[in-house]
């Protein structure tokens, strides 16, 4: 019998460190009650911030451990990195609302940790199942969460309708994992690589009807037309703070599953997904930029903004090479700072009688607060993809790829949507700039809230001067897909 | 040679009547119980195939605690199972088409079913003839499977605490045992001592 060797649970440590954690926080959790509840979300930060340490101690490697379920490689590394920070900056910002909200459940900060630990399983997963059980971890977390304001109305229809919804497009996953897996005879991704170089001949039809229901189970989960439907909903109903959550650290870990499922396990049959990719990337990007013009509540708005953002991302994917990879890391890091940053403001967005989010309510908001509002407007023309702000760069690599592996027509489709998708981001900031100020929000917003928009904004601002490390960051860890 | 094709047939035969009378069944209760039966014969020819751990597992799971959950759920809901089955030959003509669609499908995927020769090589080895199921799955679940064990129980913890904090509620006024106080309350406490004069009652 073979037993376990320590170094086959070093590069584990990160994962071991959130799950520990959150293990132990359930215990203090359940001893202390609700009480506990702002300690436990501090703790929650710092166990995320230890996680992160470990993770970038670690050295640069390619490893595969526990019997190739798990890989460790400079690709993990980079979207654990974003997926850290992700959830950290969402904790941050979710303090003082849940206090004010009266959603101080001290669940909230351990579902939070048990989600992020899915979703760095799911992208260091080396095989269909470690994919799959990651993705459920992660999934089942984000479930509750979204319905965590058990007595609002809207926020548990958003949860019912996620799990709903989720449950379908695991089943679809799974469904295609199983003709994978029947056509194949191998989950795992380094024996599928094999399979395809070692054949060299026609895949079979079962095998690509595999392939089409994994990408649609996973267009899902990174909520790319059209297996956009829940995004809407859920984002309005979900707590705000929970929505931020939503729209940065499962949309990064989402993204670099489906990249590092499709590029290297089926690189042989690229031909063949790279329409379905160009397709749902621009179908995303379109009804991203043209369904958000109409809407009247900010959540909503910056759901379609997610879809359209996720169809930019999937340009690079459709590109399938290095440089596209390179490109979509590029986008999910600039995409976390951006979100973040936006959600902080949005988080602000407080009158006297409670939380707002209608457009409406940021009319004249120039006049009221003039620092929130340019911070504000910086982040809209940061995603509406403005030259020089961070934004611009995001989309600049993308379409870089796209066009260097002679996917002309999707590049000119997406720098058009973009164009379309920048009026309704400037809307807004003709809003806050030139109408008529409305009742101005509760000042004080809090020091931790100052601390994550200066970071955010001047990430976003000064990207264009030191651009240098994110891409080679982003450069090593594209290669590391391609062996 | 014989009582193995006797075992299969009578296993088989009291599994479909069984089934059968799960949907003809007047009474839900009746329903359940022949679910049940059902169950332990499929169980029965688990073991026929040598499957005696996934036989128990059905066993198990299935009849010790699906089916009775489920008995629990339809005798403790008062649910008219007469009203609910009203629609049924007005919606019998789409089922029954559905269901002849289903098995033409069946018959089209079975009648070409090719498996790539090449993936022979990635299946796994069937395991050595003197190993039994049980034996075989508690090999590998602790050191091939170890990571997608752990993460399993991960997966279902969470799914404990989602459940508690979609569902519990603390109501208040509910009075609950404290073992502790109940020990701890001293003859004082509960016991008040009056004189009582002759003749005015307490």
């Amino acid at each position: 019998m073979q037993t376990f060797l320590y170094e086959d649970i070093v590069p584990l440590f990160p994962e071991l460190t959130v799950a520990t954690a959150a293990i132990v926080l359930l215990m203090v959790g359940v001893f202390r009650g609700d009480r506990s509840t702002r300690s436990l979300v501090w703790a929650a930060i710092l166990a995320l911030a230890g996680a992160l340490a470990i993770l970038v101690q670690e050295p640069e490697r390619s490893v595969i451990v526990l019997r190739g379920m798990f890989v460790a490689d400079p690709f993990a590394l980079f979207a654990k990195v974003l997926i850290l920070v992700g959830s950290g900056f969402a904790l941050v910002m979710s303090i003082s609302y849940i206090e004010r909200e009266a959603m101080d459940r001290f669940e909230y900060p351990i579902l939070i940790l048990f989600a992020t630990l899915g979703m760095m399983m799911m992208v260091s997963a080396n095989n269909l199942i470690s994919l799959y059980v990651g993705l459920e971890l992660q999934s089942l977390a984000l479930y509750v969460v979204a319905a965590l304001r058990r007595d609002s109305l809207r926020s548990t229809e958003a949860g019912l309708k996620y799990f709903v919804l989720g449950a379908l497009s695991s089943g679809l996953l799974l469904y295609g994992c199983s003709l994978i897996y029947g056509f194949t005879g191998t989950t795992s991704f380094d024996a599928l690589t094999d399979v395809f170089t070692e054949r060299g001949t026609q895949p079979s039809l079962g095998l690509l009807i595999g392939l089409i229901f994994l990408i649609a189970g996973l267009a899902f989960k990174v909520s790319a037309v059209p297996f956009h439907m829940w995004t809407p909903d859920v984002y309005e109903g979900a707590p705000t703070p929970v929505t931020a959550f939503f729209a940065v650290a499962p949309k990064v870990a989402a993204m670099a599953l489906f990249l590092r499922a499709i590029i290297a396990p089926f690189a042989e049959l690229t031909g063949q997904w790279q329409q379905v990719i160009v397709l749902i990337s621009i179908a995303s990007m379109l009804l991203g930029a043209f369904a958000a013009i109409h809407q009247t509540n900010i959540k909503r708005l910056m759901a379609y903004s997610s879809i359209g953002h996720m169809g930019f991302a999937l340009v690079g994917l459709a590109a399938g090479t290095p440089e596209g990879v390179r490109g979509v890391l590029i986008y999910l890091a600039i995409y976390v700072a951006m979100n973040v940053g936006t959600f902080a403001c949005i988080l602000c967005m407080r009158q006297k009688d409670g939380m707002v989010e209608s457009i409406a309510d940021l009319s004249g908001l120039s006049r009221n607060h003039p620092v929130r509002a340019a911070f504000f407007a910086l982040f809209l023309f940061s995603l509406a993809g403005i030259p020089p702000l961070a934004g611009f760069f995001a989309k600049f690599y993308i379409f870089v790829a796209a066009v260097n592996a002679g996917l002309y027509a999707l590049a000119i489709i997406g720098v058009l949507a973009s164009v379309v998708g920048a009026y309704y981001y400037l809307r807004i900031v003709k809003i806050m700039y030139f109408d008529a100020p409305a009742e101005p929000f509760v000042r004080p917003i809090g020091g931790e809230m100052t601390v994550v928009l200066g970071v955010t904004g001047a990430f976003t601002l000064f990207y264009v001067f030191y651009p240098a490390p994110l891409v080679a960051a982003a450069q090593t860890a594209a290669y590391a897909l391609f062996p | 040679m014989i009582i193995p094709e006797i075992a299969f047939y009578l296993f088989s035969v009291v599994a479909i009547a069984s089934a059968f009378m799960v949907v003809a069944a007047r009474n839900p209760v009746h329903s359940v119980l022949f679910l049940i039966l059902t169950f332990f014969n499929a169980a029965g020819l688990f073991v026929l195939l040598g499957a005696e751990f996934l036989a128990m597992i059905l066993v198990i799971v299935y009849v010790g605690a699906v089916a009775v959950l489920f008995l629990f759920v339809v005798m403790m809901l008062d649910i008219n199972f007469v009203e609910l089955r009203q629609g049924f030959l007005q919606y019998m003509p789409v089922g029954v088409a559905i269901g002849i669609v289903l098995l033409i499908e069946l018959v089209f995927v079975l009648g070409t079913w090719v498996i790539v020769p090449e993936a022979k090589v990635f299946a796994e080895a069937p395991p050595p003839a003197n190993v039994t199921n049980t034996h075989a799955l508690g090999q590998i679940l602790y050191t091939e499977y170890v990571y997608l064990f752990q993460a399993a129980g991960l997966v279902l913890l969470v799914a404990m605490v989602g459940a508690i904090v979609l569902t519990l509620r603390t109501r208040e006024g509910v009075r609950r045992q404290s073992a502790f106080a109940q020990t701890h309350r001293r003859r004082e406490d509960a016991i008040e001592i009056k004189k009582v004069l002759p003749g005015q009652g307490a």
